[in-house]
């Protein structure tokens, strides 16, 4: 008897871009015409992969591709990668909402998803109610449901409202309601995404707290999707890191953060083009450089949040009697746009322009942030849209705090705030 | 493929995710499993619907009330179409009470998958537990409207109308459940056919109107026997129900054995092709819906 709970095979998993409609129905009497003759279905060739920024030339597009991993007994697996990577398709087939378009997943065990806490809820029902629908849901009998009650409500703290209709709660008591149904299920497997993003800073601990018991006590097998690295490392044993909807790396997790980060960041700190014909761009502009320069006195120590960063463009304008402003967006890691500035507009001449956008020392947060640059005309219409240029990795700065958690927030700014 | 026959040798697996199983594989052990969770969609949609309105309940007897006054004024005195002797406001009660218990179990299935993909795309239980909890949430609505309309024989029965009470009441429940099957399972088709293309769902209101007017709700079957238009009521599987429904009540109506033979085996067709059609579209309808 081994251990494996969870053994997925060449799974791979299509989906149809665009909308449905007349044109669909033509797709599917042709892939019934191909079925009919024992023919393969034209639609299903493997080939094209999920790169999200350049646009494909099918309708198809495969969100997964032929993934394989096991996952032992007692295990907390991390899943990390960029937004659009495939983890929430992977999760959506291991949790049976929807069927995988090849290979298999052979599962042991209960499985519960926490894919988005609340499922069910009906903002007309009372909390009591509620508990035991939301229960029942997510795979509960009610005998189990009266057992955990009053726990549930406890680890919730809403005793006063159990009476009282959902629709009527705070945002944060309905969450830490439906979270705390969700924590005390038993499956065997647990599956958990990004729901630590919402709630306090100390629910967001609890939480942590009893996803932490549930694998060491309990012996449960947890899948745990999450751009917070901090967490990952504190809870996982082994980390699988996926990459336009393959498996880029699965093992232990300091060593596929390091390399995810190190792939996420360092590779592109930077982007040259010496060479207008291969730069990026278009007929009306061209990039020539996008770079990110730390003011740092020693080159080689890392940008802290109490650094400040240049970033520095150069680009080839091909057009004239234009005024020209650049724009420039800040993402963190899962694509929540932290700012957006953009320069005055200005007559440019053709040829070469630079520009600079100075982010001061003690604004930006610790975290992973990625540079889009925009070229815009006239104030409306864009020339030339750069996504994700460049990256850099903000991190704390030891030295400086006596704290070492994760401070919560986008920016963490410096601001003239006194005590008396 | 070669890993699977060294892997395959005495494991056990709870549960194999696959692109395709077998189209007859109903999983009706995994519903019993869920029985609680039908339970308590049932409760919920009982309950939910008439949180912060004055009259609850009672709007189950409003509406029909209300109904069975329009009839009464349009096909009674306006149109002055017979009721087989039987007292009109029993008549169109009877009919009204059976007709919306058909039309809701239908109109209601028919959007489980539309309704319920915000839950269905989150977590997994069987999902015919929604379709059967509606059939069943409805049953109650359905008892509700028949314990009206016996206070109301009650009543003429007092005031000298005869009422009798016959074995045949016995056989009442066994019409619920075939109007039931009927209802459930032609809105499981039309749930699942509506979920790639939404067509159907736009049809289906429209012809659920109709439908009454080919059924003997506000008529009785016998007013239409010496016109041409008797084949298209006798087509329909609700004519056998409804009028032995009512012979049921008041030993008055046109219902043969064979008919009612007709509306059963049809009731029987259309719940297997719609739990097969049901079961092969929830599995990955989230990518369509």
């Amino acid at each position: 008897m081994s251990d494996i709970v969870i053994e997925v095979n060449h799974l791979s998993k299509q989906y149809r871009l665009g909308q449905i409609g007349t044109g669909s129905m033509a797709h599917d009497i042709n892939r019934w015409w191909y079925r009919v003759r024992g023919k393969e279905d034209p639609y299903m060739k493997i080939g094209e992969e999920n790169e999200r920024t350049t646009k494909g030339n099918s309708e198809y597009v495969w969100a997964l591709q032929e993934v394989d991993f096991k996952v032992e007994h007692g295990k907390v697996l991390g899943i990390i990668g960029r937004n659009g990577a495939g983890k929430s398709t992977l999760l959506k087939i291991l949790s049976r909402t929807t069927a995988p378009t090849k290979g298999n997943v052979k599962i042991k065990g209960r499985v519960a998803s926490l894919l988005e806490v609340g499922t069910g809820f009906h903002p007309e029902l009372t909390g009591r109610e509620n508990i035991f629908l939301n229960g029942a849901i997510l795979g509960m009998t009610k005998n189990e449901i009266k057992h955990k009650f009053d726990d549930i409500v406890s680890f919730a703290g809403v005793e006063r409202y159990v009476d009282t209709p959902v629709k009527r709660y705070s945002s944060g008591m309905y969450v830490r309601l439906a979270f705390s149904v969700a924590a005390h299920l038993e499956p065997e497997i647990l599956i958990v995404d990004e729901v630590l993003a919402v709630g306090d800073a100390e629910f967001q601990k609890k939480c942590l707290g009893k996803m932490k018991d549930v694998s060491s006590n309990d012996g449960r097998t947890i899948l745990f999707v999450s751009h917070n690295m901090t967490a990952i490392k504190n809870l996982c044993d082994s980390v699988l890191y996926m990459r336009n909807g393959r498996v880029a790396e699965m093992g232990p997790t300091n060593q596929v953060i390091n390399n995810y980060l190190s792939h996420y960041v360092n590779s592109s700190l930077r982007q040259v083009f010496e060479d207008p014909t291969e730069a990026p761009g278009n007929e009306l502009v061209k990039v020539k450089r996008i770079e990110v320069c730390p003011r740092l006195d020693n080159e080689l120590s890392p940008i802290t949040v109490n650094t400040q960063v240049d970033i520095e463009f150069e680009f080839w304008n091909y057009i004239e009697n234009k005024t020209i402003n650049l724009s420039l967006h800040l993402y963190t890691i899962a694509q929540e746009c932290v700012f957006n500035v953009g320069t005055p507009a200005l007559k440019l001449s053709k040829g070469l322009h630079k520009g600079i956008c100075r982010i001061p020392a003690n604004l930006l947060n610790d975290g992973i942030y990625s540079v889009s640059m925009m070229v815009v005309a006239d104030r409306s219409s864009v020339m030339y849209h750069y996504e994700h240029a460049v990256s850099f990795e903000v991190q704390e700065n030891r030295d400086a705090s006596g704290w070492h958690g994760k401070w919560p927030g986008f920016v963490r700014p410096m601001l003239d705030f006194t005590l008396e | 493929m070669r890993d699977s026959v060294v892997n395959n040798t005495h494991e056990h697996w709870d549960i194999v995710l696959e692109p395709k199983t077998s189209f007859f594989r109903l999983n009706l052990k995994d519903v019993w499993q869920y029985r609680d969770l039908m339970w308590l969609f049932v409760r919920r949609d009982f309950v939910a619907q008439y949180k912060q309105t004055i009259l609850g309940p009672l709007w189950h007897v409003i509406q029909p009330l209300l109904t069975t006054l329009v009839f009464l004024f349009l096909f009674g005195s306006v149109a002055k179409i017979g009721t087989d002797e039987i007292e009109p406001i029993l008549f169109y009660m009877s009919g009204i009470a059976i007709w919306n218990y058909f039309a809701a179990c239908l109109t209601n299935t028919s959007t489980t998958f539309v309704t319920n993909a915000s839950i269905f795309g989150k977590v997994y239980f069987p999902r015919l537990v929604i379709p059967l909890s509606i059939v069943i949430s409805n049953i109650i609505r359905f008892g509700i409207q028949f314990g009206l309309l016996l206070i109301f024989m009650i009543w003429y029965a007092f005031k000298g109308v005869p009422i009798v009470i016959t074995y045949y009441w016995l056989f009442i429940p066994v019409l619920v459940i075939l109007m039931a099957g009927i209802g459930f399972g032609l809105g499981v088709i039309i749930s699942s056919l509506t979920t790639k293309y939404r067509d159907m769902a736009l049809l289906l209101t429209f012809a659920v109107q109709l439908g009454m007017y080919v059924t003997p709700i506000a008529y009785p079957f016998s007013f239409l026997e010496t016109t041409k238009y008797q084949w298209l009521v006798g087509i329909n599987p609700l004519s056998p129900i409804v009028e032995a429904f009512r012979y049921c009540l008041f030993s008055r109506a046109t219902v043969s054995m064979s008919a009612l033979l007709y509306s059963f085996i049809f009731m029987i067709v259309v719940v297997v092709t719609g739990m097969l059609i049901f079961n092969k579209v929830e599995k990955d309808f989230m990518d369509t819906v």
